[in-house]
């Protein structure tokens, strides 16, 4: 039972690609929003972090139509970002902006966590030694979060992968173009004689998320026991 | 040389010192929450002052008024914290290289190796923090501070997390800091025998006002009181003549005008000279030579001033030749013993509470 068709493939492929373009694009928006949320005080902190934090709560469907009204081809943005060649509806790229809004509060959370767990002393420590506060960031405070860093990145594509309501909202599912896995799965699920190759996409689904958390996990517990020393 | 006049309040707590030297150990002396800890943190940087001015060497680090600030990176200030504070991602190395690779390189006048072989750290290099023990961290702080080539070196309590033996370990090396590299120190602590050991200049903080400036021995002999709970803090400094070892017990005899104190452990050579910390709280008197008494350390004196203070009493005793000690009793024993000014007394003290810590290794003039 485990010959995957073609087009099975495709649909994994591409969620695969789908997933870590995500992941890479949120990833500096991602370590910028958690440090300034985790160290900054600023006006509309509060506010900032609630619209972090809303692809959490909102339904996928109402975040994917938001996309499609900010983004889409006739969208308030959408026709700005056509002129410079970046088309997001219906192709590929949007599902990745989709998946990427999506996982970014998971991503934003785990790496905050990192930057707070942070000994603020040591950045007091290397700013007394002579560093300014991007030498700090980059020499301390990152390599410190790289733990948090690398379970948010992980958690984000994860996430990606999984991904379903937004995504078929803003880019629909078109196979080969945005049909992720879940997609395919959900459209076998409606075609008669169907159910083998959900089956096997299931499989696929669960053995990709398996290894993202065991993965995370095996970090994770690594870079603890190195960075043993905050007690 | 440094000159600190600031003001900054903190909810309830209100701070105001001034204070300056030049050059030497300024050490900031008082209880914890006085508000040393958080004098520190404005010179450093760490935090900005409602008002005032610091400035080291003549140039204005801070200055409200005119609306100067300098970022704590731009200060060329090391600061030694009370538990270390190494990157724990990087090895002892790499720690002690992290200052240094930020000093211009015209400005690298301390010399690596040097530091390296006076803090007997050579052997950590390639090991990461975690696996160092209390002492062998402090010493690596000490050395990443002293390695980013400072203008002013300054230490938050830094032998307070440290057991006792540690303590004893790190005092020499600091001291050794202090005159083979000529750093200008600010040295912040509560414990009276590091204060005395290392600083030119006390300056005692309470509640956030500075109680008094001046050197060891004028500070700890004031007879104006400080503070009450500050006055048992009080302290003699006894310049004294190493005058015979008693290796069997593992003792030292010391000699003064007026008697002969025993310290537990070694004092340097036979014949030199030392000081001696003898806290007052540490101090017995009689109207009579001690006999059938486990004390051997007597000197004799004559009351020169008591003050009261509730229930107890400070007692000043200028002793026989030279030197005044200082001493605790109840009221209660003053009137009962009749003790009062111009009586002779002997004052005995407990070898137990003298050891190394009690002792200045070298009497600077």
């Amino acid at each position: 039972m485990f010959d995957l068709s073609p087009a099975e493939w495709t649909a994994i492929f591409l969620s695969l690609r789908i997933a870590v373009v995500a992941m890479i694009i949120s990833l500096p928006f991602g370590i910028f929003t958690a440090y300034a949320l985790a160290r900054w005080r600023f006006p509309g902190k509060t506010l900032i972090n609630g619209l972090v934090h809303l692809p959490l709560v909102l339904p996928p469907v109402v975040t994917g139509f938001i996309l499609l009204i900010l983004l889409g081809r006739k969208g308030v943005f959408g026709p700005y970002l056509a002129d410079i060649g970046i088309v997001l509806s219906f192709r590929w790229t949007g599902a990745a902006v989709a998946c990427a809004v999506m996982g970014f509060p998971l991503m934003v959370r785990a790496m905050r966590l990192s930057f707070e767990s942070i000994d603020r002393r040591l950045e007091l420590a290397a700013g007394t030694l002579g560093a300014s506060r991007i030498w700090t960031f980059s020499l301390v405070s990152l390599p410190l979060a790289i733990p948090g860093i690398v379970v948010g990145a992980i958690l984000a594509f994860a996430k990606a992968l999984g991904e379903f309501g937004a995504t078929i909202t803003f880019v629909s599912n078109i196979p080969g173009e945005t049909q992720t896995i879940s997609a395919a799965i959900y459209t076998y699920t409606q075609a008669p004689g169907g159910d083998e190759s959900a089956m096997r996409l299931t499989v696929v689904a669960i053995v990709i998320s398996l290894v993202a958390l065991i993965a995370s996990e095996i970090i994770q517990r690594q870079a603890e026991k190195r960075l043993a020393s905050f007690e | 040389m440094i000159e600190v006049d600031v003001g900054l309040k903190l909810g309830a707590f209100d701070l105001e010192v001034a204070f300056g030297n030049g050059g030497g150990v300024i050490a900031l002396f008082g209880q914890s929450g006085s508000g040393k800890s958080l004098t520190l943190s404005l010179i450093a940087g760490l935090m900005r002052p409602d008002r005032g001015r610091i400035t080291l060497d003549g140039k204005v680090l801070v200055d409200v008024e005119r609306g100067v600030f300098v970022p704590m990176h731009r200060r060329r200030i090391g600061l030694v914290f009370q538990d270390s504070n190494l990157f724990p991602h990087l090895s002892v190395k790499q720690n002690l290289l992290f200052g240094r690779w930020f000093a211009p390189r015209r400005e690298r006048e301390i010399d690596f190796d040097k530091v390296i072989e006076t803090l007997g750290i050579g052997k950590l290099f390639a090991r990461r923090p975690v696996g160092l023990s209390g002492g062998e961290k402090q010493r690596v702080a000490i050395g990443r501070a002293l390695l980013s080539c400072p203008k002013l070196l300054l230490f938050d309590e830094p032998l307070a997390a440290l057991d006792m033996q540690r303590k004893l370990e790190i005092l020499p090396l600091i001291e050794q800091v202090r005159d083979e590299f000529r750093v200008p120190i600010v040295y912040v602590s509560h414990a009276i025998e590091e204060v005395v050991r290392l600083a030119t200049t006390i300056v005692v903080i309470d509640a956030g006002r500075v109680r008094a400036v001046g050197s060891p021995g004028e500070v700890f002999g004031q007879v104006a009181a400080h503070a009450a709970e500050e006055r048992f803090d009080r302290a003699s400094v006894l310049t004294m003549r190493v005058s015979g070892a008693n290796a069997a017990y593992g003792l030292t005899e010391l000699k003064h005008s007026s008697g002969t104190v025993w310290l537990a452990g070694p004092a340097g050579p036979i014949g030199g000279v030392t000081r001696i910390i003898v806290k007052a709280t540490d101090v017995t008197l009689s109207t009579r030579p001690p006999h059938d008494l486990s004390i051997r350390s007597v000197l004799s004196g004559t009351i020169e001033g008591i003050e009261k203070e509730g229930p107890l009493a400070m007692v000043a005793i200028a002793l026989d030749g030279e030197g005044r000690l200082f001493a605790t009793a109840t009221r209660h024993a003053l009137d009962e013993l009749g003790l009062d000014c111009g009586v002779h007394v002997f004052a005995l003290i407990k070898t137990s509470a003298l050891d190394e810590r009690q002792m200045v290794s070298s009497p600077r003039s």
